[in-house]
């Protein structure tokens, strides 16, 4: 694939310069907080801060941090920093637990959004012309929207068939053309089963994909691999990263070389911090991501903990890009599961599986508290019939599942081998996880 | 030589194998004969069918995970001694079976083996030098 730079005095510039650029933007930002937002200036002025007090990046630290209750807590629009003729627009998480976050944009945030989103966007391979198919559900969510006016803004052919209605979303592609797809991970995987499902009336060469420009949940690269090779003909798949407390979708994303996601560093300043005690981490460090929105205005985000797991690298990129790079999503910090005082994230469950052909890519983590101790079992669904003669082959591969997965979290698991699509797809994002510890028997 | 035998991957829950048989039923598949291993979590059906192929796709399209393989069935006396004087034939020839079963026949005095053995040629020597009838598939599927 062609490396384009969308913006290459942003994305390319000197760390020197990008740190003098965040330092000045952070001091306005914490002036704009004082003066403009109420929830903030009471914040800041507890903790003793003020922009004066801000003379390098690290002194951020001075700044409390902002979480998902804060936003939950000032339902709706508490934390609004502008009149709301100002607002343009308003976005909100689902809200399954408790209210809905809610996230609001002035035009100069939306046009910042566009911006970011069209950055990671050309890294991932679409370009002016490019026929682009949003499968990310529309609405209330931000994914969607985020990409769809990013993708405009380079010029993409955008076509938001939006989530759901399968058969439809393949017919258009193989019609229209479609040359990149923005989905998550596992509906991409989901759409390339049932076009593969097809290949009888519709062979896989009818259609033109090129590039999936993938979010909103997780990923490991053997998953990736696995994805591109089921649609086959070069398909090539980024990951990208954001959230609607960010703005959404457009705070990183991979390039071709796929070596960590490019942070805009110019908007967003980011931290990695141990979960548990809030300190901060030196540069280099895995813990829990935080992330200062620099440019944001109608609803601004100091601090933010995104509560997930990741670690970011500084170096320059083969690409030719600059701006710092964080490693892939390693879990979230409450989807991470606690088995026998073992941290165990369902990624990683999820890194021992693919790859191997006699199962299919979905699977379901079983937690059950027996006789006082947490037990895990790995449900796993049996595509390959080649197994069935020999029953010692299919206690082989529960084995071998067993052992990779111990190997990765030292724990040891049951595997239970399930029919095939008798785990529940997801169109959105993916439930892996089903506690039981907690019911009564 | 050999008859064509369908594997069937089911999971222990209840009705899934009334589910599963109910689907060769709709396809107007008959059962020639059926055998189930099962674990705690899962089984193994095999069956013998009148049209294999048939039920072989009427399970896959349903989403089961199938296979179609070959095994061997034996024409043996029905008596005391019939099985055991049979299957020692084939273990003197150091064939293992992986797994049989048996059934009997509507004439009065023979029964059938299915098996499935490590080495199918050995085996049908073996039985065929003890003056066992090997049967095709066609003689199976049309019982």
């Amino acid at each position: 694939m062609e490396n384009r730079i969308f913006n290459k005095e942003m994305e390319c510039m000197s760390r020197r310069d990008m740190e003098a650029l965040q330092l000045e933007r952070l001091k306005s930002l914490v002036d704009y907080c004082e003066k403009n937002s109420e929830f903030y200036a009471k914040r800041l002025a507890k903790a003793g801060v003020t922009a004066d007090k801000i003379k390098c990046l690290s002194d951020i630290e001075y700044i409390p941090y902002t979480t998902k209750d804060d936003l939950r807590d000032t339902y709706p629009f508490g934390m609004l920093s502008v009149p709301m003729e100002k607002i343009v627009r308003v976005h909100a998480s689902s809200g399954t637990t408790g209210n809905p976050t809610v996230v609001a944009y002035t035009r100069e945030d939306l046009e910042n959004w566009s911006e970011q989103v069209a950055r990671l966007a050309v890294a991932g391979g679409a370009t002016a012309g490019t026929i682009v198919q949003i499968c990310f559900g529309y609405g209330m969510f931000t994914g969607a929207l985020g990409l769809h006016y990013g993708l405009e803004k380079i010029g993409a052919v955008v076509v938001p068939t939006s989530s759901g209605n399968t058969e439809k979303q393949l017919k258009f592609m193989r019609d229209f053309g479609t040359n990149a797809i923005v989905a998550t991970p596992s509906y991409c995987m989901y759409l390339a089963e049932a076009a593969r499902s097809m290949q009888d009336k519709y062979p896989m060469d009818m259609y033109k994909l090129k590039y999936g420009i993938l979010g909103s949940e997780g990923s490991t690269p053997e998953m990736r691999t696995e994805i591109e090779n089921h649609w086959g003909n070069g398909f090539f798949c980024t990951d990208n990263y954001g959230m609607s407390e960010l703005n959404g979708p457009g705070m990183s994303g991979e390039c071709m070389y796929r070596d960590g996601l490019h942070i805009n560093e110019d908007h967003f300043l980011c931290e990695v911090i141990d979960s548990a005690s809030g300190n901060v981490l030196e540069k280099g460090s895995t813990g829990e991501l935080v992330v200062t929105n620099l440019t944001k205005r109608g609803l601004p985000m100091l601090r933010y903990r995104t509560k997930d797991i990741t670690n970011i690298n500084y170096e320059p990129c083969k690409c030719g890009r600059t701006s710092a790079r964080m490693h892939k999503i390693i879990g979230r910090s409450d989807d991470m599961i606690k088995v026998r005082g073992v941290n165990v994230f369902p990624t990683q469950v999820e890194s021992a599986l693919i790859g191997m052909t006699e199962i299919s890519p979905n699977y379901l983590i079983v937690l059950r508290r027996e006789n006082y101790s947490d037990s895990m079992e790995v449900r796993v669904e049996l595509i390959d019939g080649g197994l069935l003669d020999r029953y010692g082959e299919l206690v082989a591969l529960q084995k071998r599942i067993q052992d990779n997965i111990k190997n990765i979290l030292g724990i040891a698991i049951k595997v239970t081998l399930v029919e095939p699509n008798s785990i529940e797809r997801f169109t959105g994002k993916a439930k892996r996880v089903l506690d039981l510890r907690h019911e009564n028997k | 030589m050999y008859i064509k035998q369908l594997s069937v991957f089911v999971e222990n829950k209840d009705g899934r194998l009334a589910e599963i048989t109910t689907i060769i039923a709709n396809a107007g598949i008959d059962i020639r004969a059926l055998s189930i291993a099962d674990t705690t979590d899962f089984g193994i059906l095999r069956l013998v069918v009148d049209k294999p192929y048939e039920a072989e796709k009427a399970l896959k399209d349903a989403g089961l995970t199938v296979s179609l393989t070959d095994v061997i069935a034996v024409g043996i006396p029905d008596r005391p001694g019939g099985f055991a004087e049979t299957i020692s034939s084939v273990a003197d020839k150091d064939v293992g079976v992986e797994y049989m079963y048996a059934f009997i026949s509507r004439d009065h005095d023979r029964a059938y083996l299915i098996m499935r053995v490590a080495d199918n040629e050995k085996a049908i020597s073996a039985l065929k030098s003890h003056g066992c009838d090997i049967l095709d598939g066609d003689s199976v599927y049309k019982l």
